[in-house]
């Protein structure tokens, strides 16, 4: 009995989640346990005179208040960007300062300003409300390409014309000369939506500190605990590492929002110490909508040439990235290396050439989030694709075939080297699966019955398992992005691994279990999967970008190796055998062609008896491993999206979904069917649904689930999915990642299939009802549009 | 939320002895708006008062073509009512489609009317029915009810009791819901009445509910769909949000109109 790679094992971690015994931040009770809630700035851009907390003070239960300044006596640090960017120029990129409450002025509506702890949460909620602020309403600016303009309000004195950088990527002259060759030009203008991340579960803190060994403990919903303890000790001098716990529990969905450490977290933490009690923060959705990192929120021009015969001989591209008040952990390079860099999509481009300028805002900060550039890189090219198609009248799949890349490595223009790839098996897949060649006859009778039905493809490839450390250090990251793993073996013969990377809705402690189970023929239920605790795994950093299969077991089947190694050479003593000639299978060593074997635990037994083991080996059965990938990896698809359209109202229904994806081995079919499912349900809700929306003072409107609409499963139908493998090279398993596929392929195919259906490309998303009946509006009437 | 007090009166005497004992009190249905209000500190009534123990304020009666439905009566009951069901087919459809199964089995149709909720449901089936509201101490016409959003005719610690529905020869409630919350961004209630036809219109106005004469006026002539094909909607009378412009309002009250013509039984 082994659930192997490939099985459809069920998630071990499920029986605790639906049955509610899962365990969140907001879950754990400590003694001593004290609540805080923040001030936050009411206003977009205001400049704080002075704080009043003495009515609050006053208040029962009320322990202390307390603002920037405090926390700027102490020492606490500046809430850091973790990767530099160099403008085009050679200048640095320029930020301004987030600390972590603000001293001087607040710069988004939601910016904390003030801490207070009480004994209960709602006596601290209540105590927030009294806090009186003194402050003086400056201008606010909101949308990215209006942060640009002459005279748009100033975000911080040290960035002027709120410009960050201006970062280039290609090779500007080429491009040039090819486009100015070209034999068809399209040019789109792109709104790329900004989001907000919704984690089922809202960010938590518990802060616990112990005075008698001044040691820190931290709770939170974290999706990288070890770098925000990197961050916390390091950056923002809250405490030592090695004093310094970090625990990130069961965690309810990330999607990026909790790899950054927030201001709530800092300001917790130190305020255990200041109070000499435990410091509880749990976020109300109200706060996770104003607060939590957003995601996307760009503006592009694209502008993609072409042959006579349909081959692309240049891309151009200018985007506005509005990074927010603030440049968060990762916001630096989402939408630099994390997007420019797969501007080249599944398409051999001879010339590319793109800028980048990221602005400041008068808005919460915009980081990294499900797909984090290459859904906006994605978006850009494929709509780009379908159009030019359109107007080239060429079968839109028959374009993208013509420029494919068909040999593997390829490297880009924009710096990658694509590994591994075939896009026309894929695309083949796609199409048998979601029976184009009926499309006109399906059309025909969406016709008669008075609805417009569109057909739209997405041919995409993305990155995941940013790598290597050396590459993206001289990059500008601040950290190095492999991943540790640990594999303890039992005198039992039941199996821990400890990894860095972190579990928050994966299904990590079933897929890395099976790693096992396939390594050893040990059951997954002998296999436990440790995570998410500082002091019980040395070191990791975390799951992000579908890192966890390509970098995080890719160190754990390292770690498996060593432990396989060494256990052979146990049983070979015992078993009187030569390492070569034993195999290892259902839970057995045995030597080839003979009835002579070892039961796996009593190898493991004979491990820890250490009786009689070869010479010179140490006793013991526990292998730790370090991964550091050569080289990304390169998951692909193919999507294709069937929509009907309501003329009369713009209601537009998503009638059939087709993914075939590349996701090169597949650990669990399942858990990966369940990935793309939530995946393509994300790209529909940001195609058709979702959007932040601030007023022109900076106050969110969108600010609740009555106004930011969220995908349910009504919107969306039964998807139809398919794989085409092509195991990735560079690493052991053949991994490419598949966490983001969905949310980065499915917007374009939507937007390709929503603008097939009526006729006009002047739609951006999300293509809401009423955006849809415009567009069909505008269509008919063309000198309204605008 | 903040601190309040919970009475839970077993009388209609007792509900408005509590109401006028704590200035700030109010009353509790259903709770489906005021508690999540509450929740987010944007209401701190002094007290609540839960009606719904009180026995006249609950079920359905049927006689002949009146329909009497009790205040604390949940939008479920109403929706799986066999006698609703045929004697108002559209008032049962209508109540079968507010929010979602929690909403319809804690919420109430006396508490739908009292809030008038500019996007709700009933106000419109009261409205399009021409329903007398009763109350603890009279009877107010739908017409003489509904006094712009969140405003009504009731006074202060009047407690509507029943509403009181007439059956028309055929109606239909139609709706385009907010692709988030899932309200009425626009519903229409049309209705064929011995004393003409009725078009109430929810969700869409910048003032609540209201009646559409202009396509009461065809619709009385000729009770067929294309009748309000000529119908002004005038784009200054609707509501605009980030969801749906006044024009875009406008445009689907026609649509809607249409369809619930179209679809009236």
């Amino acid at each position: 009995m082994t659930d192997g790679i490939g099985a459809r094992a069920r998630r071990k971690e499920d029986r605790r989640f639906i049955t509610g015994k899962g365990k969140y931040t907001d879950d754990i009770r400590v003694e001593n346990q004290a609540y805080a809630a923040f001030v936050r700035c009411p206003v977009a851009h205001a400049r704080i005179n002075g704080v009043d907390a003495s009515a609050a003070l006053a208040m029962e239960g009320v322990i202390a208040v307390y603002t920037g300044p405090d926390l700027k006596a102490d020492g606490i640090g500046d809430i850091i960007t973790g990767w530099a960017i160099t403008s085009k120029d050679g200048s640095p990129m320029k930020t301004g300062v987030w600390s972590p409450l603000v001293t001087e002025y607040g710069r988004y509506v939601g910016d904390a300003i003030a801490i207070v702890v009480a004994e209960t949460q709602s006596q601290a909620r209540a105590a927030a409300e009294t806090v009186e602020l003194d402050f003086e309403e400056l201008p606010a600016v909101v949308l990215a390409d209006r942060a640009l303009e002459e005279g748009a309000a100033q975000v911080h004195d040290n960035v002027p014309g709120n410009l960050i950088y201006t970062w280039e990527l290609g090779d500007e002259a080429k491009t040039d000369a090819a486009m100015a060759n070209a034999s068809h030009v399209t040019e789109l203008d792109i709104v790329n939506n900004r989001l907000s991340p919704n984690a089922m579960e809202p960010r938590s803190a518990v802060a616990v500190y112990d005075e008698a060994e001044d040691h820190y403990t931290l709770y939170t919903t974290s999706q990288n605990p070890h770098v925000a303890r990197l961050v916390l000790s390091a950056f923002y001098n809250v405490a030592p590492e090695h004093k310094l716990r970090v625990i990130a529990p069961d965690v309810g969905g990330g999607f990026g929002s909790k790899i950054y450490i927030y201001p709530e977290e800092i300001a917790c933490l130190w305020a255990s110490m200041k109070t000499g009690r435990s410091v509880k923060w749990t976020s109300e959705r109200g706060e996770a909508f104003l607060t939590d990192a957003h995601g996307r929120d760009h503006v592009t021009k694209a502008k993609m040439g072409f042959d006579n015969e349909g081959r692309i001989v240049a891309f151009h591209v200018d985007t506005i990235a509005n990074l927010g008040a603030y440049a968060s952990l990762f916001a630096t390079v989402t939408p630099t290396y994390l997007y420019g860099t797969l501007w080249s999509g599944q398409y051999d481009i001879p010339a590319i050439y793109g800028t980048v300028r990221a602005v400041h805002t008068n808005t919460v900060p915009v980081d990294a989030y499900r797909g984090a550039g290459r859904p906006e890189a994605t978006y850009m090219i494929e709509r780009v694709m379908e159009v030019a198609a359109r107007e080239m009248r060429m079968d839109p799949a028959e374009l993208r075939r013509r420029n494919f890349i068909r040999e593997f490595p390829y490297q880009t223009q924009v710096i990658l080297q694509y590994d591994a790839g075939d896009f026309d098996a894929i695309l083949d897949k796609a199409q048998a699966a979601a029976d184009v060649a009926g499309f006109p006859a399906r059309r025909a009778e969406a016709e008669a019955r008075g609805r417009l039905r569109g057909l739209g493809y997405s041919t995409f490839i993305e990155a995941c398992g940013l790598a290597p450390s050396a590459a993206v250090g001289s990059l500008g990251a601040g950290v190095g992005l492999w991943e540790s793993a640990e594999v303890r073996v039992n005198p039992v013969g039941t199996v821990e691994i400890l990894t860095g990377a972190h579990s928050h809705g994966q299904g990590h402690e079933t897929t890395f279990a099976q790693l096992v189970s396939d390594r050893f023929g040990v059951p997954i239920d002998n296999v436990q999967v440790v995570h998410g605790d500082t002091d019980k795994v040395q070191f990791g950093m975390g799951t992000y970008g579908s890192r966890s299969g390509p970098v995080g077991m890719s160190a754990v089947m390292k770690a498996l190796d060593k432990v396989e190694a060494k256990a052979r050479k146990i049983a070979a003593h015992t078993l009187e055998a030569a390492e070569d000639d034993l195999v290892i299978e259902n839970g057995e060593v045995k030597v080839a062609g003979t009835d002579r074997k070892m039961g796996w635990h009593e190898v493991a037994l004979a491990a820890y008896t250490a009786h009689n083991l070869p010479e010179g080996l140490e006793p013991g059965l526990k292998e730790g491993a370090f991964f550091d990938p050569v080289n990304f990896s390169f998951p692909s698809g193919a999507l294709i999206c069937e929509v009907e359209v309501d003329p009369e109202t713009g209601v537009t229904e998503v009638v059939q979904f087709t993914a075939a994806d590349d996701f090169g081995t597949i650990i669990n079919p399942m858990i990966v069917e369940g990935q793309v499912h939530g995946g393509v349900t994300q790209g529909i809700g940001q195609a058709m649904l979702e959007r932040v929306v601030y007023d022109e003072d900076g106050q969110l409107v969108t600010g609740s689930y009555m106004d930011y609409c969220m995908p349910r499963a009504d919107d969306v139908p039964s998807y139809v999915l398919d794989h085409h493998s092509t195991p990735s090279p560079n690493n052991p398993l053949g991994l490419k990642g598949c966490g983001e596929a969905g949310a980065i392929g499915a917007p374009p195919a939507v937007i390709n299939a929503i603008t097939d259906a009526i006729g006009t490309e002047t739609l951006q998303m999300p293509a809401t009802p009423q955006a849809v009946w415009q567009a069909l509006a505008w269509a008919r009437t063309p000198v309204a549009a605008e | 939320m903040y601190p309040t007090t919970y009475h839970k009166p077993a009388s209609l005497s007792d509900a408005a002895a509590a109401l006028s004992a704590s200035d700030e009190a109010m009353v509790l249905a259903g709770g489906q708006t005021l508690l999540p209000t509450m929740k987010q500190r944007l209401a701190s009534p002094s007290a609540l008062v839960d009606i719904r123990a009180i026995p006249e304020l609950r079920g359905i009666t049927v006689s002949g073509a009146t329909v009497t439905i009790g205040a604390a009566t949940t939008h479920a009951e109403v929706a799986g009512h066999h006698g609703v069901q045929q004697t108002i087919p559209a008032l049962a459809c209508l109540a079968a489609g507010i929010g979602d199964p929690a909403v319809r089995h804690m919420g109430t149709i006396g508490g739908s009317v009292a809030n008038n909720d500019p996007a709700a449901d009933y106000p419109a089936a009261v409205l399009g029915l021409g329903a007398t509201v009763v109350t603890n101490t009279r009877e107010i016409a739908a017409d003489d009810f509904f006094e712009g959003m969140f405003a009504t005719a009731l006074d202060e610690g009047e407690i509507i009791t029943a509403i009181r529905f007439e059956a028309p020869k055929r109606a239909a409630y139609m709706k385009f819901r907010n692709p988030a919350s899932r309200y009425a961004i626009v519903g229409v209630f049309v209705a064929e009445t011995d004393a003409g036809a009725r078009v109430a219109v929810t969700g869409a106005g910048a003032d609540g509910v209201f009646r559409h004469s202009g396509m009461e006026a065809a619709l009385s002539a000729s009770f067929a769909p294309e009748a309000i094909d000529g119908c002004e909607v005038g784009e200054g009378d609707m509501a605009s949000d980030i969801h749906a412009s006044a024009a875009y309002r406008a445009h689907l009250v026609t649509v809607m109109a249409r369809r619930a013509v179209a679809g009236a039984v």
